[in-house]
């Protein structure tokens, strides 16, 4: 009897270890032999811990778990009353495109021979068959974009280090997913790190570099135990080394922890980290591809962009590019987070509404109450509010609503939210996590929270005030940082003027 | 973590060798300063000249580096430190609720450690439980959902 627990860091966090020692508790008492295999996270997170047991049909879940309901699922309960049926027919499951997820939640994150029948390797087995620029081409075909945010293309990006002359490139993996409301990358990296290390070796393949660095934020200890993990079998096994599976070409790869600063997320922040300097942002030119780490050319690309690239060079670039909508191809995990009935991560398509994401996949807030606003994109993205909701969600489609996706992280409020508040949190968040490089950034964070606390106090003079530092922070700032600090601000005064008229009229 | 501090010597040593181990890679200073910090739980002053000489920087570029980042500190923490999401999902799910209760309990602020040396305070912005906050982090452990009986719980084991 085959038993799956998930090992994720939000399963653990509602208590997933304890259930799985319970359950080999019950095993061992009922005298059955049970093999517990630990997972990644189906995605599911109401449903955490979520227990799965493997039957004929298929696996059957059973969840949210307690450890004391062990007893019962190793006897084979079906009927009890937290059996869930057949996991891949459950609606959130069925009604996913699950590409880049696609092992996340079915295997042991560090067996690689389950990894590969369920089709890993086989990307990177197709890249060394291809020439590098070949495989340029692929990703740029298949029109993967950023998942950071920035949404920028990435096969674009690999063809300026590829056309590149030096003597050494790297890879860098922004695994800095500092965005409240995201959790993308460390499920992937908990529920499949192999997707992400063949990623990150086909991409050193594809432009000529022999050498790669996670650099993985310390907030994340059950991911970065995984990750060191999965490149130690990983080397052990010849997919990592001088020798890629046999190709006669090298590469090695080196997980790097962070520190705690979010600006880090930056991509010339995180290579100035990676160097061993303060996390300060670089002024671009020159671009990281062309004098990134070290001063070398550097592909620096996201979790996602990355784990991304093996299902594109096992299924081809057209299979990915078919699913999307516009210039935005391909499928996105869309992080669901916040006040929500049902939240977690749901691969898709590009393209659904905003408001089907929110009342329909999420189901509403878990109090019930209202949804007031959905902050998209992380700590540096719009709040949208309920009249915003037929919004397709799509990089363009966004950008031209007045927000972004960023690393399509929804972090739902219900009608108790003030969003005064949230504006004046915004630009605290600013302030504390500035690097200093640059005065709007550095400056106008501290006076955005002065003058977001004028409003407060019922100065209505403060209002245009606060619009103008805005102005000035969006189009004087080196970086997202500073620059996009006011789309959450803004957002919520324009979309929620009451909320910031509220305390002035209680003062008159 | 924290071993004592002996003799100015010992530290040399030990700071020396940990530069050493970490001679091979390329751009050391942060897995130098987390190792420093992994050994006595914070970067004693005296480690920063050491670690300036054995990477031919300045003592100045070290203290620089060091306090950019969150991480570390230059002091002890407390035996535990319990860290709280502050970040926005965590707040539409009663992070500052959570937070609040746990300063009182304490009596202590953000970055406060409680007069027993049991428990350090801290902010964190964003765990990635953005679906099942409030969340924290105790130590290296993760615990989502969290409310003013799991607060307690945790607190207790803390002996704080």
């Amino acid at each position: 009897m085959k038993i799956y627990v998930p090992l994720d860091s939000a399963a653990k966090a509602l208590g997933a270890d304890n259930v799985a020692d319970a359950l080999a508790t019950a095993a061992k008492e009922a005298g059955k032999d049970v093999e517990i295999i630990r997972t990644g996270t189906r995605g599911m997170l109401w449903l955490e811990p979520l227990v799965e047991v493997e039957t004929d049909a298929g696996r059957t879940g059973f969840g949210p778990c307690l450890p004391s309901d062990a007893a019962a699922i190793i006897e084979g309960a079906a009927n009890h009353p937290k059996a869930l049926g057949l996991v891949d027919d459950l609606p959130w499951m069925k009604r996913q495109t699950r590409l880049t997820f696609q092992r996340v939640g079915v295997i042991d994150p560090l067996d690689l021979a389950d990894y590969e029948a369920h089709g890993g390797l086989t990307g990177l087995r197709n890249a060394i068959a291809m020439s590098p620029a070949d495989v340029v081409q692929h990703v740029t075909d298949s029109g993967l974009r950023g998942r950071g945010g920035a949404g920028f293309p990435t096969g674009i990006k690999w063809k300026t280090v590829h056309d590149a002359e030096a003597p050494q490139k790297y890879i860098v993996c922004n695994a800095d997913e500092g965005d409240s409301g995201t959790f993308a990358d460390r499920m992937i990296m908990e529920g499949d790190p192999f997707t992400l290390i063949e990623g990150m070796i086909i991409a050193g393949l594809a432009v000529g570099a022999t050498k790669g660095y996670i650099y993985l934020r310390s907030e994340y200890p059950d991911a970065i135990n995984i990750i060191n993990q999965a490149i130690a079998v990983a080397e052990k096994a010849g997919v990592l080394g001088d020798d890629v599976l046999g190709s006669g070409r090298a590469f090695h790869l080196e997980n790097r922890v962070g520190a705690g600063a979010y600006v880090c997320g930056e991509e010339t922040s995180l290579l100035n980290s990676l160097e061993g300097k303060r996390g300060v942002v670089r002024a671009k030119p020159p671009l990281p591809a062309l004098e990134g780490f070290l001063g070398r050319p550097t592909v620096v690309n996201n979790v996602i962009s990355l784990a991304t690239v093996p299902v594109i060079m096992e299924k081809g670039a057209q299979y990915y590019a078919d699913f999307g909508l516009g210039r935005s191809k391909g499928t996105i995990p869309l992080q669901i987070a916040g006040n929500v009935k049902f939240g977690g991560l749901f691969e898709t398509a590009f393209g659904l509404p905003l408001g089907e994401i929110v009342n329909d996949l999420a189901g509403g807030t878990r109090s019930g109450a209202p949804v007031k606003a959905v902050q998209v994109g992380g700590p540096l993205g719009a709040y949208f509010a309920p009249h915003q909701f037929d919004t397709p969600f799509g990089y363009e489609e966004f950008d031209g609503a007045g927000g972004l996706i960023g690393h399509a992280g929804l972090t739902i409020f219900d009608d108790s939210a003030d969003m005064l508040g949230m504006a004046r949190f915004a630009m605290e968040f600013c302030a504390v996590e500035s690097c200093g490089k640059c005065t709007p950034c550095r400056i106008g964070a501290v006076r955005g929270v002065e003058t977001i606390d004028r409003i407060a106090a019922g100065d209505a003079d403060a209002i245009p005030l606060l619009t103008d530092l805005c102005d000035t922070m969006k189009d004087g700032s080196l970086c997202a940082l500073g620059g996009f600090t006011p789309y959450p601000v803004m957002s919520a005064l324009t979309l929620f003027p009451d909320d910031f008229a509220a305390q002035k009229k209680a003062a008159e | 973590m924290s071993a004592d501090l002996s003799t100015p010597a010992d530290l040399a040593d030990r700071v020396s060798a940990i530069c050493a181990d970490h001679a091979h890679l390329e751009g050391p200073m942060l897995p130098i300063l987390h190792a420093v910090q992994a050994e006595y739980g914070y970067i004693p002053e005296a480690a920063l000249q050491i670690i300036a000489k054995a990477n031919g920087v300045t003592r100045a570029e070290v203290h620089g580096t060091m306090s950019f980042y969150h991480d570390f500190r230059t002091q002890p923490a407390g035996k535990t430190v319990v860290k709280i999401c502050r970040a926005e999902a965590c707040q539409a799910q009663g992070a500052n609720a959570l937070a609040d209760s746990a300063k009182s309990k304490l009596g202590v602020d953000w970055h406060g450690t409680t007069p027993n040396g049991a428990v350090t305070l801290e902010p964190v912005y964003c765990l990635g439980l953005c679906a099942c906050g409030p969340a924290a982090l105790v130590d290296d452990k993760v615990v989502g959902l969290v409310d003013d009986a799991k607060l307690d719980a945790i607190l207790a084991e803390a002996g704080a």
